[in-house]
């Protein structure tokens, strides 16, 4: 991965892929990538942390809420390829979006959906049961303690666990091979139902299948290396926050 | 005023809360549903594509014949009915572009016009003929007869050691090899995996000291969040070559590539998960142990690993599950050849990996996948 940094320069980072992407650089493709992050955080965030919510403080235990919890395990164990099956399939195809940036970001969301009610569901819990029944005893309705008390303490473990869900969905490749990712298109895109390049599938091009193997070889070093600095970076990010955050709470 | 609009609100929010706890099971179903709906139409295809047939002289008392058996009439491995069980007589094969070798380009018309009606008596005058030919020029009431493919049956799927999903006139679909290709390539991985895995956690749970520790530990983690295509990349360009050199082979895009690039992703879960489980051990577990005159290694066989046994087998089975769903860099590095692999220096190709490979070209076919995914 060493090898990267050499080609690491403004211009790989600003310019455009050329000549068959034997040079030039990667813009298009970072962009690609943080729209769909952000598509997918938008698609899978409100949904997510509500559930959440729903789940660990308004749900009874029983029944439903072990339904629940099974189907959502089980859909954080489906393999990622499956996720890009359904996509291609349902909103490509059925939905009639064509391939483009909104259904690989409702792709994307659907995967990161189980991760994100899972985290805040966990959070929650930790949550001690003391708090809540402090916040009761003084006359606070459910709502009031749901929004007041548990949510601010639970929120470090909350922002860390969407963070890193963030981080695992700017990896992703094979859900976005059929639903988004364009081989070459040396333009930003102008609408959502626009296709873009993303980071991930245009390293897996350039490596296996591009015109010219040898030639791209150096690209696929720093498109690498971009595509880690980019992931680690989520993950420094997530950790500074907890901390920095813990800290916040524990103050109050 | 302010208390009723307070538990207008509220009664708002709750609604919310539970709307979207609802949405979220609805939508968790409907994908369990709709792709098992879709896997399920494929039983009811049959291999032969939809804007062809087989068509034999109306004479032959063949009717009915499997997609396996048409495969090998095609490839020529049977060549008498008699093997089919119809009369003894030999089969003859006819697609539609050797009409040409039958009759001149006038009798078939400038546009084809007389295609069908060539074809139609090009079959009543042989006997032991099978012909391929788009449906459009089939014709009916006439001495052609279609003939009748079988549906795809469970047991064909699983038994088939064929995998061909456009191979005209009928596709092959047995999923055996990509099957043996997934165990295969996870089995190598874990086997890879899991004895650096728990040696590494061990490791960092009872021998190495806190300071060490603080700094692998985070470095693990981080290494569990390196997308798969950058592992698939690595393997590409440094694994593949160490074993083609290794073994002298002619490709190394092998099983055995495969198995290694998953290892090194099934680590950092295996450590980490393992690693937790080992650290939660209670101390006065250990130091009733070292009281009663045990060394450290007996403490740690003994005592340690049979408490955390547990937390270790979480540990295999997540790093099992993420191994044998991982699409890209199994991808990337296995040769992708759908047939059963008969040593691990052999290319293989997984379930996830078809997916992803031939998701362009055959449409159907592949949700059925998703079953042995499960």
């Amino acid at each position: 991965m060493l090898k990267g940094i050499g080609v690491i320069s403004w211009e790989f980072l600003t310019e455009m892929p050329k000549d068959g992407m034997t040079s030039g650089g990667i813009f298009p493709a970072i962009v690609g990538t943080l729209l769909l992050v952000l598509g997918s955080m938008l698609v899978a965030f409100p949904i997510g942390i509500m559930s959440g919510i729903c789940m660990s403080e308004y749900v009874k235990d029983g029944f439903i809420k072990r339904f629940v919890t099974v189907m959502t395990n089980n859909l954080a164990g489906i393999p990622s390829i499956v996720f890009g099956l359904f996509g291609m399939e349902f909103f490509v195809n059925e939905l009639k979006w064509g391939d483009s940036i909104i259904a690989g970001s409702f792709t994307l969301g659907l995967l990161a959906i189980p991760i994100v009610i899972r985290i805040t569901e966990e959070s929650l819990k930790s949550v001690s049961k003391t708090f809540r029944e402090a916040s009761m005893a003084l006359g606070a309705t459910k709502l009031q303690t749901t929004y007041k008390v548990v949510l601010p303490i639970a929120m470090p473990n909350i922002v860390t666990g969407l963070i890193l869900s963030l981080s695992r969905v700017s990896g992703e490749t094979a859900p976005i091979l059929f639903t988004v990712a364009a081989y070459f298109l040396p333009k930003l895109p102008n609408s959502i139902f626009d296709q873009v390049m993303a980071l991930p599938y245009h390293l897996y091009v350039i490596s296996t299948s591009g015109t010219n193997i040898e030639a791209s070889r150096h690209m696929a070093y720093g498109t690498a290396l971009v595509l880690i600095i980019i992931v680690l970076m989520f993950n420094l990010l997530a950790n500074w926050l907890r901390k920095y955050l813990s800290r916040k709470v524990k103050m109050n | 005023m302010k208390t009723i609009f307070k538990k207008v609100i509220s009664k708002f929010v709750e609604g919310l809360l539970m709307m979207s706890g609802t949405v979220t099971t609805l939508a968790v179903l409907f994908i369990v549903f709709y792709l098992f709906k879709e896997s399920l139409g494929l039983f009811n295809m049959t291999p032969v594509e939809d804007s062809y047939s087989v068509l034999v002289n109306k004479n032959n008392p063949v009717k009915k014949l499997s997609a396996q058996q048409i495969k090998l009439v095609f490839d020529q491995e049977i060549t008498n009915w008699k093997q089919l069980g119809g009369n003894d007589a030999e089969i003859e094969l006819f697609r539609t572009e050797d009409i040409s070798n039958y009759y001149s380009e006038d009798e078939i018309g400038k546009n084809f016009e007389h295609l069908a009606q060539r074809i139609n008596e090009h079959i009543e005058k042989h006997r032991g003929i099978i012909a391929f030919v788009a449906s459009e020029y089939e014709m009916k009431n006439a001495a052609s007869v279609p003939l009748s493919v079988d549906k795809i049956t469970l047991l064909e799927l699983m038994k088939g050691k064929e995998w061909f999903p456009t191979a005209q006139p009928a596709a092959q679909f047995g999923v055996l090899p990509l099957l043996m290709g997934t165990l295969l390539v996870s089995l190598g991985a874990i086997l890879l995996a899991l004895p650096f895995g728990i040696a590494a956690a061990i490791y960092l749970a009872e021998i190495a000291d806190t300071r060490f520790r603080n700094i692998a530990k985070p470095l693990i983690e981080l290494l569990a969040g390196i997308p798969s295509v950058v592992f698939g990349f690595f393997g590409l360009v440094v694994i593949v070559p160490m074993v083609q050199q290794w073994f002298n082979l002619p490709v190394g895009e092998t099983a055995l590539a495969g198995s290694i690039v998953l290892g090194i992703m099934a680590l950092p879960t295996i450590i980490t998960v393992s690693e937790d489980a080992l650290h939660n051990t209670p101390r006065s577990m250990k130091e009733a142990s070292l009281a009663l005159g045990a060394n450290k290694w007996q403490t740690i066989l003994r005592v340690v690993i049979p408490y955390s046994i547990s937390g270790i087998t979480t540990a295999v089975i997540l790093g099992i599950g993420r191994a044998i769903g991982e699409t890209m860099a199994v991808l990337m590095v296995t040769g992708n050849a759908a047939v059963i692999p008969h040593s691990i220096l052999q290319p293989v190709r997984t379930i996830p990996a078809t997916i992803a490979a031939e998701l362009g070209e055959a449409p159907l076919e592949d949700y059925i996948l998703k079953h042995c995914s499960f």
